[in-house]
C-alpha cells in the first residue's frame, strides 16, 4: 500500500512574522522557511507505518514554488521514498491544492493520504477535508493515534471535550494533530541519501487542474496590541483589584 | 447582489444546542439576510426546539436519523449539500466539529472556504487571523456561494430565547457507509465548557506534575466556578488532557477573566487567550512574556500564591 503525504513550505514556526508596512501581506523575504510542523508529523507517521510493515511506499508531495524541493528533500530525509513537486509560482489556496492532490490520488492510487490538519501560515484547516470530499473518500481529521489493519484505519481524534475513535475504510484521508508522534531528527547520512531519491516535477496544467483563487486578500494588518497592565505586590492586592477595579469576581 | 440567505449548521448534543452555535448565529445575522438553522441529529427534536427559540432565527430544518448520532463529517456534509439550493452562505462554528465538516461542503460546491472569521465587513468580505493571530487579513470571497467558519470569540452569543422559528422536518440523506464511529472518551465533569466559560484558570509547565496541577488549580477553579485550561507545554508533559489546551493549535478562548498560572506565555498560547477581558498572570519569573499581556501580574511562586488566593477569595 502506498501513502501519499502532502507537505507545505511555510515560515518557520520560531519566526515572529512582521506585517508589511503597505498592508499587502507579511514580510517573508530572508525569513527561514521550514516544513509545516503538522506535515512533519504526517511524514513521520507514514514512515513509521512503513517501518511496521503496513505500508510499502511513502510518497511526499508539495505544491508551490521551486524552493519546495528543499521541503521534499527533508521529507525524504525523514524516510519518504520519493517525491513529487507540483511547481507553480502563483498563490495556491486550499481548494486548488486539494484539486491537485486529487489528480495525484487518481494517478498514484494510494491507500492512505496523511497530511497536517492545518498550515501555520494561513491557518485554514481545509485541504485534507476538501481532498476527501473531491476524491469521495472517508476522512479522519485531527488524529492522535492511527492503526492500520484489514483494509481499515482506526483513528483516535482530538475533538472538543476529549477523544473519539473512528474506523474508516481505506483508501482514506487522515489529518494529523500535534500529539500523534514526535518527528525524528534527520541524520546527516539520511540527508545524503535523500539527495539521491527520485523527485518528479509536474505543472498544474499537466494534471489538468485550474488553480484560480477563490479568495482575494484586500489587506493585512497588525492585530490590536494589548498593553501590559500593572504588577501587584501580593495576593491581597490582586484580590482587591479584581473585586473593585476589574469587577470580575 | 443576489439575495442573502444564510444556513447555519447547528452544533448540538440532540438535547440542546451548544453555545458555539449562538455565536455563529450572531455572525450569520450580520450578513444581513434571513437565518435558517440546520439541526441534523438522532432524536434531536429538543435541539431543534432550542434552535427555534433563538432570537433572530427564521426557520429550523430538522433532519433526524441514526446516521447523525455521532456527527460524522461525510453524512452531515451530504445533508447540507442536499439542502443547499437557495442558500447563499453556509455558516459553521470554527470548532472541531465545524472545521471537520465545512471544507467538505465547500469543495463539493467548488468554492473557497473562509476559515475562522472574526468580523463581518460585508456579505462577501471578512476579517480573519493568520499566522497564529500575529496578523489580521481582510479577505473577499470571489465565489457566489460562501462557506464560512466563525471564530466564536469574535461574536457575542445570540439570545437563546425570544425567537419562534418554524421547524420544518426534512428528509435525511443515506449513510455514506465509509466511516464508522467506534467510541469516545469525553471527559465528564461539572465545570463549564472551556470555550464558553466566563472564568478560566489555566496552568503551565511550572506546576511540575499532573498531581500538582490538580492539587493546586482545582480548589481555585472550584472557588471561582471556572473552567480549567492548560498551556501546550503542560499538555505535552501530560499534566492536563489535550482538550484543555488553550492556544493557536488548541482552543481559542475569550472569557471575562483568564488566570494564567505558571504559564510563561509563548506566542502560540497568547494567540489563544489574548482577547480575554481581564488577564491575571501569576509567575515567579518576572521576565515571563505573559506579563506583557496581563492586566494584573503577580510575581510570586505559584505554590504559595495560589493557595493564598483561594483562602482570600
Amino acid at each position: 500500500m502506498k501513502v501519499l503525504v502532502p507537505v507545505k513550505r511555510v515560515v518557520d514556526y520560531n519566526v515572529k512574522v512582521r506585517v508589511k508596512s503597505d498592508g499587502t501581506g507579511v514580510d517573508i523575504a530572508n525569513v527561514k522557511m521550514s516544513m509545516n510542523p503538522f506535515d512533519e508529523i504526517a511524514v513521520e507517521e507514514a514512515v513509521r507505518l512503513k517501518e511496521k510493515g503496513a505500508v510499502t511506499e511513502v510518497i511526499a508531495v508539495s505544491c508551490g514554488v521551486q524552493q519546495c524541493q528543499e521541503t521534499l528533500r527533508t521529507a525524504m530525509a525523514i524516510g519518504a521514498d520519493r517525491a513529487i513537486l507540483v511547481q507553480c509560482d502563483d498563490e495556491l489556496q486550499p481548494l486548488a491544492v486539494a484539486k491537485l492532490l486529487k489528480a495525484l490520488v487518481d494517478k498514484e492510487q494510494p491507500g492512505l493520504v496523511i497530511l497536517g490538519k492545518q498550515a501555520i501560515d494561513d491557518d485554514c484547516n481545509q485541504t485534507g477535508q476538501m481532498l476527501a470530499a473531491l476524491a469521495d473518500l472517508p476522512q479522519a481529521t485531527f488524529a492522535s493515534k492511527i492503526e492500520v489493519a484489514d483494509g481499515h484505519a482506526s483513528v483516535t481524534r482530538e475533538v472538543d471535550g476529549g477523544l473519539e475513535t473512528l474506523k474508516v475504510k481505506l483508501p482514506a484521508v487522515i489529518t494529523t494533530d500535534l500529539r500523534l508522534n514526535e518527528p525524528r531528527y534527520v541524520t546527516l547520512p539520511n540527508i545524503m541519501k535523500a539527495k539521491k531519491k527520485q523527485m518528479d516535477i509536474v505543472k498544474p496544467a499537466d494534471l489538468g487542474v485550474d488553480v484560480k483563487s477563490h479568495l482575494k486578500t484586500l489587506k493585512v494588518s497588525e492585530p490590536p496590541k494589548r498593553g501590559a497592565g500593572v504588577k501587584v505586590a501580593d495576593v491581597a492586592a490582586l484580590v482587591a483589584k479584581l473585586k473593585t477595579e476589574a469587577k470580575v469576581i | 447582489m443576489a439575495e442573502i440567505n444564510a444556513l447555519v449548521i447547528a452544533e448540538h448534543d440532540n438535547a440542546g444546542i451548544r453555545p458555539a452555535t449562538l455565536n455563529t448565529i450572531t455572525a450569520a445575522k450580520q450578513l444581513g439576510g434571513a437565518v435558517t438553522v440546520l439541526v441534523a441529529g438522532s432524536g434531536a427534536a429538543a435541539a431543534a426546539s432550542a434552535a427555534a427559540a433563538v432570537a433572530g432565527v427564521a426557520k429550523v430544518l430538522h433532519a433526524d436519523a441514526d446516521i447523525f448520532a455521532h456527527g460524522l463529517a461525510e453524512n452531515v456534509a451530504a445533508q447540507v449539500l442536499a439542502l443547499a439550493s437557495g442558500y447563499s452562505h453556509f455558516v459553521f462554528a470554527a470548532t472541531a466539529s465545524g472545521k471537520n465538516i465545512s471544507p467538505r461542503v465547500a469543495a463539493k460546491l467548488d468554492v473557497g472556504q473562509i476559515s475562522d472569521i472574526t468580523k463581518v465587513i460585508s456579505p462577501d468580505t471578512f476579517e480573519r487571523p493568520i499566522y497564529a493571530g500575529n496578523a489580521i487579513a481582510t479577505v473577499q470571497s470571489l465565489d457566489a456561494l460562501k462557506v464560512i467558519t466563525v471564530r466564536t470569540t469574535g461574536f457575542d452569543p445570540a439570545p437563546a430565547t425570544g425567537g419562534s422559528a418554524t421547524i420544518e422536518t426534512v428528509q435525511a440523506v443515506a449513510d455514506s457507509g465509509k466511516a464508522q464511529f467506534v467510541g469516545a472518551e469525553i471527559a465528564k465533569n461539572d465545570r463549564p465548557e472551556l470555550t464558553s466559560a466566563k472564568i478560566i484558570v489555566s496552568g503551565g509547565r511550572a506546576l511540575g506534575s499532573s498531581d500538582k496541577f490538580n492539587e493546586i488549580l482545582t480548589p481555585l477553579a472550584d472557588k471561582l466556578g471556572a473552567a480549567l485550561g492548560a498551556s501546550r507545554a503542560a499538555v505535552d508533559a501530560g499534566y492536563a488532557p489535550n482538550d484543555w489546551q488553550v492556544g493557536q493549535t488548541g482552543k481559542i478562548v475569550a472569557p471575562q477573566l483568564y488566570v494564567a498560572i505558571g504559564i510563561s506565555g509563548a506566542i502560540q498560547h497568547l494567540a489563544g487567550m489574548k482577547d480575554s477581558k481581564v488577564i491575571v498572570a501569576i509567575n515567579k519569573d518576572e521576565e515571563a512574556p505573559i506579563f506583557s499581556v496581563a492586566d494584573y501580574g503577580l510575581v510570586q511562586d505559584l505554590f504559595s500564591a495560589v493557595p493564598e488566593l483561594v483562602a482570600k477569595l
